[in-house]
């Protein structure tokens, strides 16, 4: 059994709108930063299914770059959430004050 | 990517194919980036820690060496014509020249705002001029991408670097916080931008510019459900890049909580790369599509306009207020891309009009940071603008210079600012944008109201008492004499309830009125005098010359503009 490349786009297209709802009402800065990855690994399954839909490497391509920066992004992100909470006990986003807005 | 197609081509019939590099059109970003690689491994290799100075010159040296490789590519670009290299995922054409140009700038700029920062703030080590180098190769990198995914990572590239900037400054909270919001929203930006690829990919079958746009004018799509929601989803990246209502959530609390040079480093260079990046994509590929995006455009522009100026205008926080200030300047960028939509000569005057936007707005930008630095004091944290009360007679050189930067900001004439606003609206009024050309006149005189009234507020007198400001104010000046220690204080004021912001008001009152024991800063004589290190004035000073030099004979930056047109102008 086959299943065609809608099926995966419609797939993808259900993370990304997971992952987008999750990080606008989720307060958890690591719970956020999972639904960031969680978007961006839809787009590259988007890329996936269109590389084979498409006949065409170069979006299989496009996902080893997007990896690297997700990896890239996940070290800088981590770091700065350590040393922000350091200073507090939990990592809800709301418990940030200091700034108004 | 055709990159990756050529090889995988190749490599069926044995050989690998490598695509031809004209390394001139990547020479500015090659001395960038390698000379901060270089820079941080001499700096872990010696054996003592860098100098300050040493680091700033080698920033500068780096700087004006990738300045140099610009204006290379500039005479270049001017004898031999505009072409694409790297398998046509870089292009090196006029407006890719004048990015590069305005990065490189930003960032000498920066380095020499940064010296007095990092000597102020006891931050050592190289990695603040770094990160910053990396930062710029990632907006140079945007501004000559000829292929999606040269932009994401160009964007990327500048971005992450960005988020450690921003939270640089570990021993302020608000540093660290800012830095968060920023990575949290620029991530979010950055996923949508991803998934924007992934569908105008899955649509046209290239993510490079040039190929979309032929795909675009060879093919008539049918349903084309996918490449506009692609296209939708580009637009709110770039969108939350260069801070355009209403995806500009982020930028008081960033702006205000960054290290303040790199505030300005930030305001400059992201936007200018944004919306390089932004006018190139949407002009060059989607050209076709302009009946699509151009009322988004137009609907962006006038939100952003109206809130930027606004927002501003409640500001108690100079830093807040420059960064909507920046908002509504992003608003005047966005007007010129409307014109840029038209057809020929007009959408060409657009852009120009846009990028000549840009250029005064970085060193304007960058200017009025660089002061704001200065005058934040150690800890950079007297950013109240009733700080800025009788600046004009504690610090003339300084207010006058701030003076300057604002009127210029708000488009008063001989100076950059008001031929950068008179260019764009110009070029909306072309373009048949009228209503659009009269939101931007209302919106930059409201604007001009809040400029005007932090320079009025340094050129009063300092015992001007008009308003309950002014009372509140004598008040807290009354009790900061009586008492030493803010853990003094407090008690005076807890009934309040807002203990925080009086004693930081309170803090602010004794930098400006009290006398020198009162003072933490031994280097400071006169108490509410800041010390003016040399290199952030003569960054402030070429900032001052730019703004008013090419404000007074503009011909020559504007000719630069002209020259900066696209490759592809359908």
């Amino acid at each position: 059994m086959s299943l065609s490349g809608g099926w995966y786009l419609t797939l993808a297209a259900v993370l990304f709108g997971i992952g987008a709802v999750g990080v606008l009402v989720r307060r958890n800065v690591l719970v956020m930063f999972m639904c960031i990855e969680l978007m961006l690994n839809a787009a590259n399954l988007t890329f996936v299914t269109f590389s084979r839909m498409l006949g065409d490497i170069g979006g299989q391509v496009v996902v080893f770059f997007v990896l690297v920066v997700a990896a890239a992004e996940v070290v800088v992100g981590l770091g700065i959430v350590v040393a922000i909470f350091r200073r507090s006990t939990s990592t809800v986003a709301d418990d940030l004050h200091v700034l108004k807005g | 990517m055709r990159v990756a197609l050529l090889i995988a081509s190749a490599s069926l019939h044995g050989g690998i194919a490598m695509p031809h590099i004209a390394y001139l059109a990547i020479l500015p970003e090659i001395v960038m980036l390698g000379g901060a690689i270089l820079l941080l491994a001499v700096a872990s290799l010696v054996r003592s820690a860098l100098n300050v100075t040493v680091i700033t010159v080698s920033t500068l040296v780096i700087s004006l060496a990738s300045l140099a490789a610009a204006l290379w590519q500039f005479f270049d670009v001017q004898s031999h014509g505009a072409y694409t290299t790297l398998d046509h995922a870089v292009v090196l054409d006029g407006f890719s020249v004048l990015v590069t140009v305005l990065v490189a700038s930003a960032m000498a700029l920066t380095a020499l705002v940064g010296d007095g920062y990092q000597r102020r703030e006891g931050l050592a080590g190289p990695e603040f001029n770094v990160l910053a180098m990396v930062s710029a190769t990632g907006a140079m990198l945007m501004g000559e991408a000829n292929d999606l995914v040269i932009v994401f990572l160009g964007l990327e590239i500048l971005s992450i670097a960005l988020y450690v900037l921003a939270a640089f400054n570990r021993r302020r909270a608000e540093s660290g916080e800012a830095a968060l919001k920023y990575f949290l929203l620029g991530g979010f930006s950055s996923a949508i931008f991803v998934y924007g690829i992934a569908l105008t990919y899955g649509a046209t079958g290239t993510t490079n510019l040039t190929q979309i746009a032929d795909f675009l004018a060879k093919n008539v799509v049918v349903s084309d459900g996918l490449l506009l929601a692609g296209l939708t989803l580009l637009l709110v990246g770039f969108a939350f890049k260069v801070a355009a209502v209403p995806f500009h959530m982020w930028t008081p609390d960033v702006y205000q909580g960054s290290p303040t040079p790199i505030t300005g480093f930030m305001s400059a260079v992201a936007k200018a790369a944004g919306f390089a990046a932004l006018i190139r994509v949407f002009v060059s590929s989607f050209g076709v599509l302009r009946v699509d995006w151009q009322p988004i455009i137009y609907a962006l522009a006038v939100v952003t306009l109206l809130v930027g100026a606004v927002l501003a205008l409640i500001q108690t926080d100079i830093k807040r207020m420059l960064a909507y200030s920046s908002i509504n300047h992003a608003g005047f960028v966005l007007l010129g891309l409307e014109a840029a939509g038209a057809l020929g000569k007009v959408g060409a005057r657009g852009v120009s009009s846009a990028l000549y936007y840009l250029f005064a707005y970085t060193f304007m930008a960058i200017g009025s940071f660089a002061i704001v630095s200065v005058l934040g004091g150690r800890g950079d944290a007297a950013h109240e603008i009733s700080n800025y009360k009788g600046l004009g007679k504690r610090q003339p050189f300084l207010a006058l210079a701030f003076a300057v930067l604002l009127l210029s900001q708000a488009g008063a004439p001989f100076t950059t600012g008001f031929w950068a606003k008179l260019q764009v609206v110009a070029a909306a009024v072309d373009a048949n944008s009228v209503p659009l050309a009269v939101i931007a006149m209302v919106s930059a005189a409201v604007a001009a109201f809040f400029y005007l009234r932090v320079v009025l507020l340094m050129y009063s007198p300092k015992k001007f008492v008009s308003d309950q400001e002014g009372d509140r104010l004598e008040n807290l000046d009354a009790s900061g004499d009586a008492v030493a220690s803010t853990s003094a204080r407090e008690p005076l004021w807890s009934g309040s309830g807002r203990q925080t912001a009086l004693v930081n008001e309170l803090n602010a009152t004794l930098l400006l009125e009290s006398s020198p024991e009162t003072i933490e800063v031994p280097d400071e004589r006169e108490g509410d005098v800041v010390n003016v290190p040399v290199l952030a004035v003569v960054a402030i000073g070429i900032c001052i010359a730019v703004t008013v030099g090419f404000g007074v004979f503009p011909a020559p930056l504007a000719d630069f503009a002209h020259k900066a047109s696209l490759l592809f102008m359908p």
